[in-house]
This record gives C-alpha cells, structure tokens and sequence, in this order.
C-alpha cells in the first residue's frame, strides 16, 4: 500500500534499531531444576529475543530436568528452607506440602498467561532462541540428545558454549 | 502527551511515538508508520495488525507474541520475519497500540 508523504522532520519515531545495531548477545546458564528457578531464565531469555538480541540457553546439572523428555514439565517448587513463603518452616517438611506449594505457584503462573516448561521453550526456539545441553552432565546423567527436548541445538563442552557467545552478556541462574 | 504529523494528520502519540488514541488509527496512518520503521506492508502483515486491533478493543490490553500465536493462529517464526527482530513492540507500534506490558 503507498503511504503518502511522511513529515519526518516532526514524527517521533521509536528508537527500535538499538539493539540491532549493538549485535547485543545473551548467555543464559541454567543450572536449577526447580520449578522456580527455571522462569527466571525462561523469562528474561524470551525478553531478550523479543528485542532483538542473540540468546543461547546452557543447560547444565540440575537445570537438565529443565530439558529432559519426561521430566521438563514435571518440575517442583520445594518450600522447606525458604523464607520467603512466609510459611511455618517446621510445617514445610511434611508430605504433601511440595506438591501443594507446586500446585499454587503453577496456578499462579497460569493465571498470569504465562506457558509452562515445555511451551516456553517452543516460542523461545520459535523467536530464534539457541537452547544447548551440557556435555558433562549429559554424561553424569546417561542421557544422549534423544532424552532432550527436540529443540536443543546440541550436547557441547563448557569450552564450546563459551566460545560461542563471546563477547555475550552472562546470567547465571 | 506530544501529538505528531503523520500522513499530514495531527495524532496524539506517547514520547517513543507510539499513538495513544485508538480511533485516530486507520489503514494509511500504519502504511506510514511502517514505512518510518522500514517495514512494507502486505496483506499477511495487515492480517497481524487487524488481529491486534480488534484484540485490542476486546481485552483493552496488546496481545503478546504468545497470544497472537495461539489465540489468533499466527505462527511465532513468521512474526519474526514479518516484524524483525523486535516483533512485538513493531506491530503494536504500527497498530496503533501502545507496548505490550506483560512479561511474555
């Protein structure tokens, strides 16, 4: 559709190319395979990607249950030892109460529309995100590439990941 | 809120740009608000910017990237080529919609 003369002097235009420019690159090294510590990789990793920068997820010890078929959409939120449930701490040990605390806190992210484990790593790898399992751990675990969700890249070495988000911006989780 | 030419026409927009009237929006305003953010538009792309006006008008709020994949049917992939590298905030912007604020 032909636009007609666009008065560029006077249209504010938002600063989008930013990033793209900056070729701003991510490295996010999820070790966790907690229910709660797996969103905040997921989350910033998906941000990122929805500004244009360059992401690679590493995978590694227990952030595995994060990737692994069977596994990644079974993850638990444990309470006992965190304060910050504001829950009876003697209470938090017995049984029942992780699968009760799990059940909230997914409630919890599903109200807000947020996806779970598995679809959050489709629309990642969808916007172009880069998902890469640890080598040694893979090899702690027995596990081959087979195990793992479809969309990771690849089992690579500590030294592999490193160079190949050099110069990359580093979260550790 | 700063107004701004655009197409010759006076619009309210926020300090990014982005306009902030819904009903000041029309088919020739986005034509020009594309081609300032160097995208051209065809009719899959008007597909995607109608999908979020109406969703708009119905949930009050932008749709993220999630919600146009599955509540309008929109694969995530084509959205990226569509509108690159900052989909979500392109596509609202030639909407005429404010950023999406959702997390995801």
């Amino acid at each position: 559709m032909a636009s007609e003369v666009i008065e560029t002097q006077e249209m504010i235009i938002p600063a989008f190319e930013k990033h793209e420019e900056s070729g701003r690159k991510l490295a996010i090294i999820c070790s966790k395979g907690n229910l709660d510590m797996a969103y905040p990789g997921l989350i910033l990793g998906n941000a990122a990607l929805g500004e244009g920068v360059e992401v690679h997820m590493f995978f590694t010890f227990w952030g595995f249950e994060m990737i692994t078929k069977g596994r990644m959409e079974h993850l638990k939120f444990v309470p006992v030892g965190n304060p910050a449930t504001h829950m009876p701490q003697a209470l938090m040990p017995m049984p029942g109460m992780t699968a009760m605390a799990t059940k909230m806190m997914k409630k919890s992210i599903a109200d807000l529309d947020v996806p779970e484990v598995p679809e959050f790593l489709d629309l990642i790898t969808a916007s172009g995100g880069h998902l890469w399992a640890c080598q040694m751990s893979a090899d702690m675990n027995h596990v081959t590439i087979d195990d793992l969700y479809d969309g990771v890249e690849g089992i690579i070495n500590a030294g592999a990941f490193i160079e190949l988000t050099e110069g990359a911006q580093v979260i550790f989780i | 809120m700063p107004t701004t030419t655009i197409s010759g026409r006076e619009v309210s927009v926020d300090d990014e740009g982005f306009m902030t009237e819904y009903d000041q929006w029309d088919e020739t305003l986005a034509a020009a608000l594309a081609a300032a953010i160097e995208i051209e538009m065809t009719d899959e792309h008007w597909r995607v910017i109608h999908f979020l006006r109406d969703d708009f008008k119905v949930q009050g709020e932008t749709p993220t990237i999630r919600r146009i994949t599955n509540t309008g049917g929109f694969d995530t992939k084509q959205m990226f080529v569509l509108f690159p590298k900052k989909p979500a905030k392109k596509m609202a912007y030639i909407a005429g919609l404010p950023k999406p604020h959702g997390c995801v």
